[in-house]
């Protein structure tokens, strides 16, 4: 242990001041009776440059938590350690708000708040690394939406971080720019891991398994950021996507059939390759457009640009689920191929034809099945009564976006 | 007589005037001629302001609510429910400096100045002038890098406040209200940390006022020397400028007004109590759902919008609005609900506001 000397004592809390740099200080809560109060305080009065350490403990909070102090590290002792609980949560959107920039949180666990897990909002520069955020009594539709959830951030590294029960996303980026999702695990989520209205994301080596929808990457119309595009989801395991869908109806991921594995919904230049699949029972790949009516000029319905090769398929598709996996497999048959594509296309180019930068392109192993289910915008109709599955019209190629470079992310 | 009955709105006020058949005005009017107390500017200039209410210089006498001078009393026509406590507002601007006018935002105040908001509970709300609790102070200060939000929380004897970061709850038995008014209404209120003043008071990510807003002022204040439009008070006061005559300045109904036009009261409403987030700028801008009172994008203002972070939220609602039905809306269901996760606002209240809501039901059945 550094520096006891330092150590104040003030009620149940005990502080820590570290003479760390300038004027860098690290400010150190126990648990204990006043343990909320003290946090709370912790996190309004940290000055930047400052460590917020949230000692090993089990802190039972009654409202949420929010930091807007920039360059502040919030650090547990370990994610099974130092566990933030909300069970008995009487206040606030989300356990923990961050709305500053160049903060990081990490090696700590939050359970069961009301609504959203740990949530960004309008920070640059933010970084979950080895958080555990849970609803701890599985997957229900009470839980909270999202688990880790930056939304109109900017610079978001999700590393290494576990989600369970969310009743929306587990990890859910949101109108973000410059993200990675790495090393990650979600699990009885009803989507594992959704990028939604993003720019340049990059995905990969997560676990997405026994959600209900492994990973989606979503573009939705009538938000002040949309057009979702440059997203890499790469090298992930995403298998065994079995819970029933939980979502409670209204939002976009209840028509999520159980066992998807990897869904592309409008959005540009997404790339899906060297992922495992096995064991989602409706597809492990489908690229759809948005389903359902809007008004919105702005917004384009239709995936444009997918490029999904080189992923390795298990057993899949032998149970599709609900009204999507009833509407693919009333025209695939049963198993469902390996990778769908609805087919849908915007009436001009129903008449004409897709430029190159916005096909589907399919290139994979020899055996890997596929099926376009040719769909008439919108209607969820198939405009011929058999779909195309040679998958041999549909290679090509599309120029990968580069890495998504993070600042915080930088080596030194 | 205490301060209490200019805390009520002007049109609640109205009300309550009309039924004592003016008694109360005359009584308002005798009101404050205390010594003239300073306003402590260094004090309140200062990186933290004093610990104690008392020591700002900004009342005369703290306890009763009874400003300094150059404290001017101010009341908003449609104002933010929260638990249903009663309101009063201040402003303070330093002596030869003036706010600028804005048609739609809040007006640009000079450094120095102070928006006071205290917020207390009767006993009953059918007699909401007697045995009123002090709950909360809390103050907007202008400084030379923006605004900064605080809270005092009363002591327990009422004669002073005390500076609070972490916020508080505190216990409020509340009578007159609901189906049986006689039984009191036992409830949690919530006083905001310091961060949680943000999540209102947040206009690009940075402070601001709310309430003082032309369309939200321009209305009839009963000052100790006569009722006056309160535009035209601060015009004539010096403390704003640029303010055009307020027959030429917007204006928001009373949204309790049964003679405002429907439409109106219930945008009013949403202005107040849901767009401090709920705007291109705010907190809640990721939603998409805009309530401002000036917005003019039926999506925007979540008719036929489908939602996209409301998680059980949505209530199993398909969208924010559906015109002509109500228990078919989202808004509705987040504005009936009192469960943290679901209700909305997020902060601010623990109870509902059933008549605010016959409002929005109304409003939403009416939609097209």
């Amino acid at each position: 242990m550094r520096n006891s000397a330092w150590r104040t004592v003030i009620g149940a809390a005990l502080i820590l001041v570290l003479p760390a740099g300038a004027l860098a200080a690290e400010i150190r809560v126990e648990p204990g009776a006043d343990a909320n109060e003290k946090l709370i305080e912790a996190l309004i009065l940290a000055e930047p440059g400052d460590t917020v350490t949230i000692a090993a403990g089990r802190y039972a909070l009654t409202d949420g938590l929010s930091l807007d102090v920039d360059d502040v590290i919030v650090r547990g002792e370990g994610p099974d350690r130092t566990i933030l609980s909300f069970t008995g949560q009487t206040g606030s959107g989300e356990g923990l708000l961050v709305t500053s920039d160049r903060v990081v949180l990490e090696d700590f666990a939050v359970e069961d708040t009301k609504g959203d897990g740990v949530k960004s909002k309008g920070s640059d520069q933010i970084t979950f690394r080895n958080l555990r955020v849970e609803w701890t009594g599985g997957p229900k539709a009470e839980n909270g939406a999202y688990g880790v959830y930056p939304v109109s951030s900017k610079n978001v590294l999700v590393d290494g971080v576990l989600v369970r029960g969310a009743s929306d996303a587990g990890i859910y980026v949101g109108q973000s720019e410059d993200i990675v999702v790495r090393n990650s695990r979600a699990e009885y989520n009803v989507a594992g891991i959704e990028i939604e209205n993003s720019f340049r994301a990059d995905v990969y080596k997560n676990v997405a398994t026994h959600n209900t929808g492994g990973i989606l990457i979503f573009d939705l119309p009538n938000l002040p950021v949309q057009g979702g595009h440059d997203i890499r989801v790469f090298d992930n395991d995403v298998v065994d996507n079995d819970t029933p869908n939980f979502a409670p109806e209204g939002n976009i991921v209840a028509i999520v059939p159980k066992g998807m594995g990897i869904m592309v919904m409008a959005n540009r230049n997404v790339h899906v390759f060297e992922n495992r699949l096995s064991g989602n029972a409706t597809a492990h790949v489908l690229i759809a457009a948005y389903p359902e009516d809007y008004d919105d000029d702005a917004y384009m319905f239709v995936p444009r640009g997918v490029y999904v090769h080189d992923n390795e398929y298990g057993e899949g598709g032998g149970a599709p689920d609900g009204e999507v996996g009833k509407t693919i497999s009333d025209v695939s048959g049963t198993p469902v191929p390996d990778i769908v594509w609805d087919g849908v296309t915007t009436i001009p180019e129903y008449f004409s034809w897709v430029a190159a930068e916005n096909r589907i392109y399919v290139d994979e192993a020899e055996g890997t099945t596929f099926a376009n289910l040719k769909m008439i915008s919108q209607l969820l109709l198939p405009w011929s009564t058999a779909p195309d599955t040679d998958i041999s019209d549909y290679k090509g190629a599309l120029p990968e976006p580069k890495p998504v470079e993070l600042p915080q992310d930088q080596a030194g | 007589m205490r301060y209490w009955l200019r805390l009520l709105s002007p049109g609640r006020r109205l009300v309550a005037a009309r039924r004592a058949a003016g008694a109360a005005f005359v009584v308002l009017t005798a009101m404050i001629a205390g010594p003239a107390a300073a306003v402590d500017d260094a004090a309140l200039a200062a990186k933290r302001p004093p610990k104690l209410l008392s020591q700002t210089g900004l009342f005369a006498d703290p306890a009763t609510q009874k400003p300094a001078a150059g404290v001017i009393p101010f009341a908003i026509t449609t104002p933010l429910f929260s638990d249903h406590a009663l309101k009063t507002r201040f402003v303070y601007v330093p002596e030869g400096k003036t706010a600028r006018y804005h048609d739609t935002e809040a007006f640009e105040f000079p450094v120095g100045s102070v928006l006071v908001k205290t917020f207390a509970f009767p006993a009953d709300m059918r007699q909401p002038e007697k045995a009123v609790r002090l709950i909360e102070t809390r103050l907007l200060i202008r400084g030379h890098d923006g605004w900064r939000a605080w809270a005092y929380l009363w002591n327990d004897e009422q004669t002073d406040a005390a500076l609070n970061i972490a916020g508080a709850k505190v216990e409020i038995a509340l009578a007159g209200i609901g189906e049986t008014p006689d039984e009191p209404l036992r409830f949690t209120y919530s006083v905001p940390n310091k961060n949680q003043c943000k999540a209102c008071h947040a206009l690009d990510g940075a402070i601001t006022p709310l309430g003082p807003k032309a369309r939200n002022l321009n209305g009839v204040f009963p000052y100790v020397d006569g009722p006056r439009n309160q535009l035209a008070y601060w015009h004539d006061k010096a403390i704003l400028a640029g303010a055009p005559a307020p027959s030429a300045a917007p204006a928001v109904p009373d949204w309790r007004d049964q003679g405002a036009p429907l439409d109106a009261r219930a945008r009013a409403w949403l202005d107040v109590n849901c767009a401090h987030c709920h705007r291109r700028e705010g907190p809640a801008s990721n939603s998409g759902l805009f309530l401002t009172y000036g917005e003019t994008d039926p999506v925007a203002l979540g008719i036929g919008k489908r939602p996209v972070a409301a998680g059980r939220g949505s209530g199993g609602r398909a969208f924010d609005i559906s015109p002509g039905d109500p228990d078919g809306s989202i808004l509705l269901y987040r504005a009936e609900s009192t469960e943290p996760g679901i209700m909305m606002p997020e902060l601010g209240r623990t109870r509902h506001d059933q008549a605010a809501v016959e409002l929005l039901r109304d409003w939403i059945a009416n939609l097209r």
